[in-house]
C-alpha cells in the first residue's frame, strides 16, 4: 500500500521521544504483553469461585501422580540402602579344613569385585547358633558339629546391584570347596520389580491425569472463547492478528496452570504434613529410616512450570478449535 | 483506491450475489452504494474487507489483489480499512475511549500515543467530553460517532460504512454525512451502503447501483 497516509509517520517531537522505531516496536509488544498478562489475571480474579474451582481440579489432578513420584522416589532410596548391604554367603564342604577356608577366603578377597570376605568357622557358628536358636539340648544329642566353614563376602562398591551381586555369586559358587552359595536377593529384585512396576503406572497415570488438566482448561478457555466473541469480533475486524486475538486466552490458561500448581503444592505439604507421624512410627517399627521426602525447591518451581505449560497448552487448544472459526463476516448484515 | 474487476461472487450453486462488478473508487472519493436488500451491498463490503473472497475477477485495494492474499496477511489490509456499521459493534464491557483505541492495540501502537490519537478522533466526532463513559450510555446517534471514531483513529486510507444512518433522525444522519464528507476532503476513499435515497440525493455524489448482483449504475471509474 503505497499511499498508505498512516504507517510510521508520525512525526519525531523532540529528542527525548525519538527512540529508535524498532527498539519502540519492541516496547510496545512487551507493554502489550504485560497488558494483557495482568488483565487476564485480573478476569480470574473476578470470577474467584469459578477459578478456585478450576485450580483445585488442576490441583488434585497434579498432585496425585506427584505424590506417588515422591514415593517411589522414597522406597529407591531404602532399596538403594539395603542393596548395599546384600552378602553373598558361601558354605564350604564338610570336608574342607580351616586351613583350606583360609586360603579360600583369601583368594576371594583378591577378587577386585569383592570388598570384604569374613570366615566364620564351624565352631563359631555352632556355639552361634546354639545361642541364638534356642536349641541347645538337642544340639547336644548330635555326634559331632554339623554346619560347615562359611564364608560372608561383602560385594565391592562396583558389584552393589542386583546384576552384579548374581554374577559374585556365580564366581564363588564354582570354586572348589563351596558347596552352596545363598544370597537374599530374591525379595530385593521383587521390591526392584514392584517399584520399577509402579513407575511405569504412577508414568502413565500421570499422562493420563496431565491430558485430563489438558482438557479442563481447554473447555475453561472455550467457555471465555464464546463469552468475549463480540470483543473478538471486533478484534479481527479492525485487523487484529490470529496471534493478538489468542494472546489473551493463552495467558488465561497459563494463569489457570500457575493456579492449579500452587494448590498441587499445598496439596502434598498437606498430606505430607498428615502423614509423616505415622510413617516414621511404621517405619520405626521395622528398624528403617524410611521417611516421605517432599518437593524440593527446584521440584516446586518444575511443578507450577509444568502445571503452567499445561495450562497454556490446554488454552491453545482450545484456541485452535474454536478460535479461527469466529470470523467477522457474520456480523454485517445480508 | 478500490478496483473491481468483473468480480462474481457466488454462494454454492444456486445463489449468486454480484455479477461481474465492474468498478473504481479514486482516492479521495466518496460514492454511495445502493439498491435493495439482497441486492449484494453487504457482499461488495465484504469483498473489499477479505471476509469473503472472489468466485471470480479481481479485487484490488490499495494496489494489492486481494484474491490471492494469504490468510495471515488479512489483518494487515483490514488495518487500511476502517469499517462503520449500522449495529456500530461497540463492545459494552468497556469505555468510549477504550472502544476506540482497539484499532491502535491491535497494531501495537505505544501506550502514550493512543491516549493523544484516541482522542483526536473523539475530538473529531464531537464526544471528547464522553471518552470515560461507557457506550450503552449514549444516544444511538452518539454510538454511531463512536463506531466512526475508531473505523478512522488509525487513519486509514479507506473507509466502509454499512447502513450507517439507518437508525437515525434526519438531522443525525445529516451531521454523519458531513463527518464522511470531511474525511473524503483529507484523502480518504469513502463507500457508503445505503438505501436511504434523500440523503444520496442531498449530497449529490457518484452514486453505485446494485441490482440482483449487477451494477446497474455508476460503474467505470479509474483507467475509463
Amino acid at each position: 500500500m503505497a499511499e498508505t497516509p498512516n504507517r510510521g509517520k508520525e512525526p519525531s517531537r523532540g529528542a527525548k521521544t525519538a527512540r529508535s522505531p524498532l527498539k519502540q516496536q519492541a516496547n510496545s509488544y512487551i507493554d502489550h504483553h504485560r497488558k494483557v498478562a495482568r488483565d487476564s489475571a485480573r478476569r480470574l480474579w473476578q470470577a474467584p469461585v469459578a477459578s478456585l474451582m478450576t485450580w483445585t481440579v488442576m490441583g488434585v489432578a497434579l498432585a496425585l501422580p506427584v505424590a506417588l513420584m515422591l514415593l517411589l522416589a522414597s522406597l529407591e532410596g531404602v532399596s538403594a540402602g539395603w542393596e548395599s548391604s546384600a552378602r553373598v554367603t558361601a558354605y564350604l564342604a564338610e570336608d574342607v579344613t580351616l586351613e583350606q577356608a583360609e586360603t579360600l577366603k583369601q583368594t576371594i578377597g583378591d577378587d577386585s569385585r569383592v570388598a570384604e570376605v569374613e570366615l566364620i568357622d564351624r565352631e563359631t557358628a555352632l556355639d552361634e547358633f546354639r545361642a541364638s536358636s534356642g536349641l541347645e539340648d538337642a544340639l547336644d544329642y548330635l555326634d559331632g558339629n554339623p554346619l560347615p566353614h562359611t564364608l560372608l563376602v561383602t560385594p565391592g562398591d562396583g558389584s552393589r546391584t542386583a546384576s552384579g551381586v548374581q554374577t559374585l555369586l556365580a564366581v564363588v559358587e564354582g570354586m572348589d570347596g563351596v558347596e552352596r552359595v545363598q544370597v537374599d536377593l530374591g525379595w530385593l529384585q521383587r521390591l526392584n520389580a514392584m517399584t520399577e512396576l509402579l513407575g511405569r503406572a504412577v508414568w502413565a497415570l500421570a499422562l493420563l491425569l496431565a491430558a485430563a488438566v489438558v482438557l479442563v482448561i481447554g473447555n475453561t478457555v472455550r467457555l471465555s472463547i464464546e463469552n468475549r466473541r463480540d470483543e473478538i469480533l471486533v478484534a479481527k475486524l479492525v485487523g487484529g492478528t490470529d496471534a493478538f486475538v489468542r494472546r489473551p486466552f493463552l495467558y488465561t490458561g497459563a494463569w489457570f496452570g500457575l493456579g492449579g500448581g500452587v494448590v498441587a503444592w499445598f496439596l502434598l505439604q498437606g498430606s505430607l504434613w498428615w502423614l509423616s507421624g505415622p510413617v516414621e512410627r511404621l517405619a520405626g517399627l521395622y528398624r528403617s529410616d524410611f521417611s516421605l521426602s517432599g518437593l524440593t525447591l527446584d521440584g516446586m518451581i518444575a511443578l507450577i512450570i509444568a502445571a503452567m505449560l499445561l495450562g497454556w497448552l490446554g488454552a491453545w487448544v482450545a484456541v485452535k478449535r474454536h478460535l479461527d472459526d469466529i470470523e467477522p463476516g457474520e456480523i454485517a448484515g445480508g | 483506491m478500490i478496483e473491481f474487476r468483473q468480480v462474481t461472487k457466488r454462494y454454492g450453486s444456486d445463489h449468486t450475489a454480484l455479477r461481474q462488478v465492474n468498478f473504481g473508487l479514486e482516492r479521495g472519493e466518496l460514492a454511495f452504494l445502493t439498491g435493495h436488500s439482497g441486492a449484494g451491498k453487504s457482499t461488495l463490503l465484504k469483498l473489499i474487507m477479505v471476509m469473503e473472497r472472489p468466485s471470480a475477477g479481481e479485487v484490488v485495494v490499495g494496489g494489492q489483489v486481494l484474491n490471492r492474499l494469504p490468510r495471515r496477511q488479512v489483518p494487515y489490509i483490514r488495518r487500511h480499512i476502517g469499517v462503520v456499521f449500522q449495529n456500530h459493534q461497540l463492545l459494552f464491557d468497556r469505555s468510549v475511549f477504550d472502544n476506540v483505541a482497539m484499532p491502535l492495540e491491535v497494531m501495537g501502537v505505544p501506550a502514550r500515543d493512543i491516549g493523544r490519537r484516541v482522542r483526536a478522533a473523539l475530538d473529531k466526532v464531537g464526544l471528547l467530553s464522553k471518552e470515560k463513559m461507557n457506550p450503552l450510555q449514549l444516544s444511538g446517534g452518539e454510538q454511531q460517532r463512536v463506531g466512526i471514531a475508531r473505523a478512522v483513529v488509525n487513519k486509514p486510507p479507506v473507509l466502509l460504512a454499512d447502513e450507517p444512518t439507518g437508525n437515525l433522525d434526519p438531522q443525525l444522519s445529516s451531521d454523519i454525512m458531513g463527518l464522511f464528507a470531511e474525511f473524503s476532503q483529507v484523502g480518504v476513499t469513502v463507500l457508503i451502503a445505503t438505501h436511504d435515497i434523500a440523503l444520496i440525493n442531498q449530497l449529490d455524489r457518484r452514486t453505485l447501483t446494485l441490482d440482483e448482483g449487477r451494477l446497474v449504475s455508476g460503474g467505470g471509474g479509474l483507467h475509463g
